[in-house]
This record gives structure tokens, sequence and C-alpha cells, in this order.
């Protein structure tokens, strides 16, 4: 083992972004960051998911017959999904239910499939775990900026608690209560989007 | 029957599977570049849906909900299998798309032309498997209804894709900032579309 391979998870917090660049994951990001803390037990739940698949599909990638993986892939993932659903029942009853089906469909949530694809299938498991690792960050990021950005304007907290004064609402101030609905989410990443690719040139579509 | 429909409506236009719960956006942003082919994949999911949401309902009713298993003896009445039904669900929606695909090729090879390139992605939309979480997380009351549901699921996303598309294909011909171009833009068009589809909000049924 040569040393860790920290560009496995540098990359994906910016140059390889998975929600910005690589375009995975959009359908969980967007429903849950209405609020901070839902969106980031999300963030959690699917960094625990997208390493522990990255890390068993990597072991037993030698022994998958190519026609089924597909089927295997989504076998473990569901295992774990279970896993972690079942957790957050226990642990967190009231964000589970503000979750509802986005847990269930980090099954389907093209971050785990698309990193066991394009990278567990043919990569050491050491090296796979750390992909896993970024790439969950690198959502985390952007699902918690989401989280913040729509709720403080949306309702005027963080985390449940009052952030902003109650002399700015006396003043005439409101709460912008488009954040919290749906369509904001869509024009915020977007936005996300737009000054990530006018910092890097690199990005740009042609 | 009156509530299937309003059941139907609802779900193609107030509860639209893109715009108000953005599912399946991976495909609908990856596959939307012209009219014709966001067609076939809107079709696809239509036809998946339409099959898979009543199955699984079934499946639900009669194996995996607590008391479901009681039509068997009534010594199994206690059983709850529910946090089964991930599992269940996905597998059923994978074998529902191979055998669909398979049954496609053998009796219609101009339909599966078509359609044939998209049906591997329909396993892994989440439109799909969002639209049976819904469904158990709703607790329709009876089969009717979940046909109602699944149909209009399915509509409403061929609408929203194919809305994009044409857009898209025009928006090919305008002076579009580099970094927003593509995917930026896109996003906000969608963003600009479900605000459009807010005004449906209103309608009592």
């Amino acid at each position: 083992m040569a040393g860790i391979n920290f560009k496995l998870i540098k990359n994906p917090l910016s140059k390889e972004n998975p929600i910005t660049v690589q375009v995975l994951g959009i359908c969980s990001a967007l429903a849950v960051t209405a609020k901070l803390q839902p969106a980031f037990v999300m963030a959690l739940s699917v960094i625990v998911v997208v390493v522990f698949s990255n890390l068993i599909i990597s072991l037993i990638r030698n022994t998958i017959p190519p026609r089924i993986r597909i089927i295997v892939q989504l076998v473990i993932v569901s295992l774990l999904v279970i896993l972690v659903d079942q957790i957050l029942k226990a642990f967190v009853y009231d964000v589970s239910k503000q979750l509802s089906v986005f847990v269930g469909l980090i099954i389907t949530n093209c971050i785990v499939m698309g990193r066991l694809e394009a990278f567990a299938m043919n990569n050491k498991p050491f090296d796979s775990l750390l992909d896993g690792i970024g790439n969950g960050i690198g959502y985390a990021v952007i699902l918690v900026t989401l989280g913040i950005i729509r709720e403080l304007f949306g309702s005027g907290t963080l985390w449940g608690y009052n952030v902003i004064p109650q002399s700015f609402y006396d003043m005439g101030y409101q709460d912008n209560s488009l954040m919290i609905m749906p369509p904001m989410a869509l024009i915020l990443v977007g936005i996300i989007i737009w000054i990530q690719r006018a910092r890097n040139k690199d990005l740009c579509e042609k | 029957m009156q509530e299937i429909i309003n059941i139907f409506v609802k779900s193609i236009f107030v509860d639209n599977m893109i715009f108000a719960f953005f599912l399946g956006m991976c495909s609908y942003l990856a596959v939307s570049k012209t009219v014709k082919t966001s067609m076939g994949l809107g079709i696809a999911v239509v036809f998946v849906l339409l099959i898979t949401v009543p199955l699984n309902y079934l499946i639900d009713n009669f194996l995996l909900k607590e008391g479901a298993l009681a039509w068997i003896s009534p010594k199994l009445a206690s059983i709850d299998l529910s946090y089964l039904s991930f599992i269940v669900f996905i597998a059923v929606i994978a074998a529902m798309v191979q055998l669909v695909e398979m049954f496609i090729e053998k009796t219609s090879p101009v339909l599966y032309a078509q359609l044939g390139i998209f049906l591997p992605l329909i396993a892994v939309n989440c439109a799909i498997l969002g639209a049976s979480l819904f469904m158990q997380e709703r607790e329709y009351n009876n089969i009717g209804e979940v046909i109602g549901f699944s149909l209009g699921s399915g509509i409403g996303w061929l609408l929203a894709i194919v809305g994009i598309a044409a857009i898209r294909e025009k928006l090919r011909y305008s002076q579009i900032p580099a970094p927003l171009r593509g995917l930026g833009i896109t996003f906000i068009i969608t963003g600009l579309m479900a605000i459009a589809f807010m005004s449906f909000l209103g309608i009592k049924l």
C-alpha cells in the first residue's frame, strides 16, 4: 500500500463533484434540502451507503459474473439501505418521517450505482473506499449548502433555531416562502453550477 | 370512479413527479436533448410504471404489510415484513423491466428499436421506485386508485420530459453565457416550468 491517494478524496469535492459535474443523484439532493437537518441526515446516510457498497463490491468484483452485475449491485445496495432506514427509524424517527420515501430512493440514487459501475468494479478495495468517501462528501457539501441557503432565507431558521432577529421582521423583512418550494431548489442548483463553471472554465460545455 | 379520476389528474399536474418531487431527474437531464428520444423514454416510463406499481401494490397488500399474511392462515397475521419492501420492490422492478424488454423484442421489433436502449435505464430510474414507495406511503384504498395514480404519474413525467426537450431544441440557437450552457440553464428552466406548474396547486380535487 503506497500511501493514501488523496486525489480520490479531493477531486470529487470540486472538479469532479458528483452533483454539479457528474450529474448524479440530483433527485434526492433537491427534495430533502428545504431544511438543514434532513439534508444533513440524508447526506450522512448516502455517505454510509456509498462507502460500504463501494467497499463490498470492490472486494467481490472478481467473482461477479458481468451479465448479472446490476442485480448483484442492487441487492447489496438495498441491503445497506434497509439497514440505514431501520437505524434512522429507531434513533431519529422525526427526521425519518420527513425524509419519507427518499431514504428508500438511495437505492436508485445514481451516485451509488454510478460509482459502483465506474470505479468499484475495476479498482482495489482501499481505493474504492476512498472514492466512496470522496464522492459522499462531495454530495454532502452541495446538500448542506442548499439546506443552509433554503432554510435561512425560506424560514429564517437554521437547524430549527431562529437566526434572523425579531427586529428584522419588525422592520418589514419577510421570509421568502418560495425558497422552501420545489422550484427554487432547481434554480439554486442551476446558480451553483453557474458559479462553479464561471470559476473553472474547463468545465464549461461547448 | 370519481375518486380514481381525481387521483389521475392530481398526479399529472399537482403531484408531478419531476416538478414536485424531482424523481427521475438523472434520465430527465441526460435524455432530454431531442423531442423524439425523450418521447421514447417517456412512453417506456409510462409503460413500466403501469405494470410495476399495481404489481407492487398487490405484493405489499398480500405479502408484506402487517397482517397481510392472514389469508394463508390466521396464525401468520402478526407477521410484519414491511422492512423487506425496498428489496422486494426493486427486485420486482428489475425483473419486470427485463420481462417487458424480452416481450417487446419478440412481439414488436419496431417498438423495440425505439424503446430498446431506454428500457435497461429504467430499472434504476428513481421515478419508478419512487412511485412504488409513494403508493405504499399514501395507502390507496383499492387497485383502481393505484392504477390511476401510476398512469397519472407516468403521463406527468412524459409531459415534463417532452416539454423540456422541446425547449432545449430551441435553446441551441440562443446566446447563453458559457458557464451556464448545458446543465445550468436546463436546471433554471426546469425551475421556471415548476413555478408554472405550481399554479395547479390551487385546484381542489
